[in-house]
């Protein structure tokens, strides 16, 4: 069935029927840049994402590099500070400022990915819900259920101890985890949509379902998962960190910022830098993200309620 | 109305029977939870009385039926790390977790409600941005952190309150604080949109061309309304609050389920965590299910007889 669909011509003007919603992207990035609060955001997330793609380049300190005599050397512009370690180092002599930006790259890529494959489950679950309706929706709605029923938290926790923590079974364990608030966002519109006389009037000419579901609903639905997906990304950052907080992010020596919050706690009385830092680095990274997410919401959607 | 709440009822049931699921199959995601609950060095025969005496050897079905029979009756066994029932552990740290849930949520609603409706009434004003910049910079925070960062201030610094511990009130403010404020950013940001939403429709409007005071147009008429969703989404986020337990029981030593639950996973005690997990979900699945009766009983409009 499915590779009949894709043969078919109607699958090609399916896929031709995207071109012009790559034009609407443009102008919602124009809407969103407009916004000066939006803008800053996006400009602060990129400067991030740049520095934490570039930095074994610009900077290459080794972060796992230890040196027992420069222990605790606080950062550069406080007494004691050196040049050689502009944020410091830490219990072991590690440069914190490089152990900052490798953990960007954990931070982001188990954000980006994780929320990637909790969107990616839950559009199919709740296009196929919404869509074909019946024993299938109240099947999956009654899973859907379950999933919001168990606390979150204890869910990617208890999953995780069992699994052994690593970056893979983190995307895996948070992007499941999540699928629920897309599947249900889209159930709901696909819901309203299929009624609709383009939608009826198609399946009347005898288009495959399949076809009717990529071309009609789908590019229809997608602009609210694109604004919960990317505040949903914040929230994923603060739950990994949270997690390997609790030792069960990535596994050790990769240094996370929640790992280095851990490590910090413990000397909490000798060594400011080492428990504000990482903390700073990740608040930023959230308020860039929530403050794009927030104009991406305005751009496309005014209706939404701002929560 | 009866109808309704029979139907949640239901609901609720297969939804813990689900919970149960999930709570007695995770522990063999992995294949042999026995290997999990002993240290690496065990013997074969250890591994083998383990396992019989835990009844691992059985077939799945039959391990589940007992499993969940005997978690009817709140028998969760026995716990492989402190050796007495897990649930007289659990019923004995429950208290010191609602104590800071709840603690949390009374500081999170009481300062946002008044926050959320200044600045609706006040829209656009310096205090509206500024406590809308605040709102958005408390929900960057990680609660973990903001936690770590009171302590360094008050406790490290200044010596007012004690880093750990639950006994008095300075002991609570702390962690309730950190796991409070995201909420409590979020919870303003609600009821501010929500408020600019109530306040625009015509019975406001009418309310104020009868020369009522603006004060009793916003008290009396706005809020009552502007309330619902936001009784609504404080329901919800208690199975936040409940998640956020574990990570600032941790950070404030806090003796309560959540830093349990993370010592009976590091112990590999699988008993006292499927049980832990297992009471929190079912706290959670209340919590939603007295939300849906108080939403109906709160809003009268809402069609209860049918599905949405």
């Amino acid at each position: 069935m499915n590779t009949r669909a894709t043969e078919s011509p109607g699958f090609r003007q399916a896929v031709e029927s995207l071109v012009p919603r790559i034009r609407l992207t443009l102008e919602t990035a124009r809407e969103v840049v407009r916004r000066p609060s939006a803008l800053a955001g996006g400009i602060l997330l990129l400067l991030i994402l740049m520095a934490s793609v570039s930095f074994p380049v610009l900077y290459h300190t080794d972060p796992l590099a230890q040196d027992l005599l420069a222990r605790f050397t606080p950062p550069v512009w406080q007494s004691g500070g050196t040049w050689s370690h502009l944020l410091g180092t830490d219990n072991l002599g590690r440069d914190v400022l490089s152990r900052l930006l490798y953990g960007s790259r954990v931070s982001l890529l188990v954000g980006f990915t994780a929320v990637f494959v909790a969107e990616l489950v839950g559009i199919v679950l709740g296009l196929i819900s919404g869509y074909y309706g019946g024993k299938t929706d109240s099947f999956i709605m009654r899973i859907a259920d379950i999933f919001m029923a168990y606390p979150f938290m204890l869910l990617t926790i208890s999953v995780i101890a069992v699994l052994g923590p690593s970056i893979l079974n983190l995307i895996l364990v948070l992007g499941i985890s999540d699928w629920v608030t897309y599947a249900r966002t889209i159930r709901g519109s696909v819901l309203s949509l299929k009624r609709k006389e383009f939608v009826e009037a198609s399946r009347a000419i005898g288009t495959h379902n399949i076809i009717i579901i990529i071309r009609h609903i789908l590019p229809n639905v997608i602009s609210p998962l694109l604004v919960l997906g990317t505040l949903r990304v914040a929230n994923i950052i603060i739950w990994e960190s949270g997690l390997s907080y609790l030792g069960m992010g990535a596994p050790p020596p990769m240094p996370t910022w929640g790992r280095m919050l851990a490590e910090g706690r413990v000397y909490i009385g000798d060594a400011w830098w080492l428990v504000t830092l990482p903390g700073l680095a990740i608040m930023f990274t959230i308020l860039s993200i929530n403050l794009l997410g927030d104009g991406l919401r305005d751009a496309l959607d005014p209706r939404l309620i701002n929560v | 109305m009866l109808q309704y709440i029979l139907k949640r009822l239901w609901h609720t049931v297969y939804v813990i029977i689900g919970i149960s699921m999930i709570s007695f199959f995770f522990i063999h995601l992995s294949g042999d939870p026995v290997l999990l609950m002993l240290p690496g060095d065990a013997s074969d025969q250890e591994i083998e009385e383990l396992r019989e005496q835990l009844g691992f050897n059985d077939p799945l079905y039959v391990q589940y039926v007992r499993f969940a029979s005997k978690a009817i009756r709140g028998d969760f066994g026995e716990s492989l790390y402190y050796h007495v029932p897990v649930m007289e552990l659990v019923i004995e740290r429950l208290p010191a977790s609602l104590e800071l849930a709840v603690a949390a949520m009374v500081f999170a609603l009481v300062l946002a409600v008044p926050i959320g409706i200044i600045s609706a009434v006040r829209r656009g004003s310096m205090l509206d941005m500024g406590s809308m910049l605040g709102a958005l910079l408390g929900l960057s925070m990680p609660h973990f952190w903001l936690g770590i960062m009171l302590m360094l201030l008050f406790s490290v610094h200044l010596g007012w309150l004690p880093t750990s511990g639950r006994g008095t009130m300075a002991h609570l403010i702390m962690p309730a604080v950190s796991l409070g404020l995201s909420l409590m950013a979020m919870f303003a940001r609600l009821t501010r949109s929500v408020m600019l939403e109530v306040l625009s429709l015509d019975y406001i409007r009418t309310a104020r061309a009868k020369g009522l005071r603006e004060e009793i147009v916003i008290s009396k008429h706005a809020l009552k309304n502007a309330l619902i969703p936001l009784v609504t989404v404080a329901g919800m986020q208690f199975g936040f609050l409940i998640g956020g337990t574990v990570i600032i029981e941790t950070v404030f030593a806090w003796p309560g389920l959540g830093r349990l639950v993370i010592q009976a996973i590091f112990s590999r005690d699988y008993p006292l965590v499927q049980a832990i997990v297992f009471v929190l979900s079912l706290l959670f699945v209340g919590m939603n299910l007295l939300v849906d009766i108080l939403y109906v009983y709160l809003d009268p409009q809402i069609s209860y007889s049918e599905e949405k």
